[in-house]
């Protein structure tokens, strides 16, 4: 706001302030998240390196914190090579896309009260469309390499990503009931009184977590990768640049995934309880505070998980999950109609 | 009930929360790597690594121009071409290591017999091209006097076992 003031007082009209401020602060969230992208990945191979009892990069700065610019500068100085066969355009529009609905996701995450780029009725519902959007990428890359292996990887990842994203929608569902709002803000706000992963809602808070595992095909659900067995899944063709497109969206993914499951279950950026020392420290650090928790937790188990086979992960996402999604639809909604209006406030209600 | 405790388990991920805290135990155990660069694994004696060209403390060089290393060579890595020196001493004019041939095995340094070449304990020799693991006699001559500290203490450690 002040920097729309700001600018008004230069003597530029409302429109135009407007429009400048909202770039500024459009340039300086996505700067702020491309950049955390590299602690992130830091601390995820930091993570997995400790149970494995591995030290993990420490020699690029201070305890390795550079290594992720080290590996970004290799990947951006190495040569993108585009297979012959493959369709140029797509090829390298497919990343492009990625890494761009990665951060445009980010439009709509509030980091405090007020704190958003674009407060919109339809937060949820925009969020869930672009990460819908995203199978694009995926099988756009897979498609335009021209290779079946890529092909393949791609089919696997796109039924794997719609498979969760219908679980998700439930869950998001949930939570619709009842915060009352598709607004983020809103849901936070619905939050004041106890969060949702403390009430009812705490097994869609475990669905949520699984699937945003398989949404962003990280272990154990990272069967089209598969490291250890498998190359690069729907990357397989891609090098350099748009290799670092597709990484940096996929980190993007995850970490969006992360804020929407604190904004959604753990209160946003809201203190655990509303007493002095911790209502007195920003938003942002509590927002900041929860997404890293949830990030270890994410982390933990790429470490201990075993990966799953296909028919399991399709088992586990349909004849599991989305039934008990279900379910806890009809018991959220009968606890919003009966129970709240008896219980205000208690169980998070 | 059996039946019933499993899923119960199934249901609650109890298999996932014992793993977890497995793995917590793990995450806050001492590192078992070791900080290669900045430390290093204890070395043997014997330990074939870089080869090196040794001089006697006077100051000349040991090889006698034999051949008997570029003989025994099983990678046929070593290339030697000799011709009697202005003093009449015979001494080689060429000795090559393809340091890429090499597989390290050791049996040159078995068959000298004047202790002249030698694989020493520098396992860091990696290069940024192919051409700078060709070896020359100035090269493994330089490599004998950097190293022969370290390479004549690990001959007298391991003198008594051969």
């Amino acid at each position: 706001m002040f920097l729309i003031n700001w600018f008004q007082q230069l003597g530029l009209a409302y429109p135009l302030a407007w429009t400048l401020a909202q770039v500024i602060f459009i340039v300086v969230y996505a700067g702020i998240v491309m950049v955390s992208v590299a602690f992130w990945i830091l601390a995820d191979r930091k993570i997995w390196a400790a149970v494995q009892l591995r030290r993990g990069p420490n020699v690029v700065g201070v305890f390795g914190l550079l290594q992720t610019f080290a590996d970004a500068m290799k990947f951006m100085f190495k040569e993108p090579i585009i297979p012959a066969a493959a369709n140029k355009v797509i090829f390298l529009a497919a990343p492009i896309i990625s890494a761009t609905l990665a951060f445009a996701a980010w439009a709509v995450v509030p980091v405090d009260k007020g704190w958003v780029i674009a407060d919109i009725n339809v937060g949820v519902l925009y969020l869930f469309a672009i990460s819908s959007l995203g199978v694009y990428g995926v099988i756009m890359g897979g498609w335009a390499s021209n290779s079946k292996y890529g092909f393949l990887a791609a089919l696997r990842s796109a039924a794997q990503m719609v498979s969760y994203e219908v679980s998700i929608g439930f869950v998001i569902i949930t939570v619709l009931l009842f915060a009352g709002s598709l607004n983020l803000t809103k849901i936070v706000e619905a939050q004041a009184h106890g969060w949702f992963a403390f009430s009812i809602l705490f097994p869609m808070f475990v669905v949520m977590f699984i699937s945003s595992l398989a949404e962003t095909q990280r272990p154990p659900f990272d069967l089209l990768e598969a490291e250890s067995e498998l190359v690069a899944g729907f990357m397989v063709e891609y090098s350099s640049t748009p290799f670092l497109l597709y990484f940096l969206g996929e980190y993007m993914n995850i970490i969006m995934l992360c804020a929407l499951m604190s904004i959604m279950f753990l209160g946003g950026w809201l203190p655990p309880v509303d007493i002095f020392p911790l209502n007195a420290v920003p938003g942002v650090l509590w927002l900041l505070l929860k997404i890293i928790v949830l990030f270890f937790f994410i982390s933990m188990v790429k470490a201990f998980v075993p990966r799953y086979r296909y028919d399991q992960l399709m088992r586990m996402g349909w004849k599991f999950l989305l039934p008990i999604s279900i379910l806890w639809v009809v018991i959220a909604g009968a606890w919003v109609v009966f129970a709240r209006p008896a219980l205000a406030h208690v169980f998070g209600g | 009930m059996a039946y019933l405790d499993r899923k119960a388990r199934q249901i609650f991920l109890w298999e996932f929360v014992q793993a977890f805290i497995l793995s917590m135990r793990y995450f806050f155990a001492p590192k078992r790597t070791l900080n290669y660069p900045f430390e290093k694994a204890p070395q043997s004696p014997r330990f074939r690594g870089e080869h090196a060209l040794r001089r006697y403390p006077s100051g000349e060089e040991r090889c006698i121009a034999c051949k008997l290393c570029e003989a025994i060579c099983p990678a046929q890595c070593i290339v030697i071409e000799a011709e009697p020196r202005d003093d009449g001493s015979r001494r080689t004019t060429r000795y090559d290591i393809d340091m890429t041939k090499c597989i390290y095995c050791g049996y040159c340094q078995e068959a000298c017999p004047v202790d002249a070449i030698v694989e020493g304990p520098n396992l860091e020799f990696a290069t940024e091209t192919r051409e700078e693991l060709f070896y020359d006699k100035v090269r493994l001559l330089a490599n004998g006097d950097r190293w022969e500290p370290a390479i004549s203490r690990n001959i007298e450690l391991d003198a008594p076992y051969r």
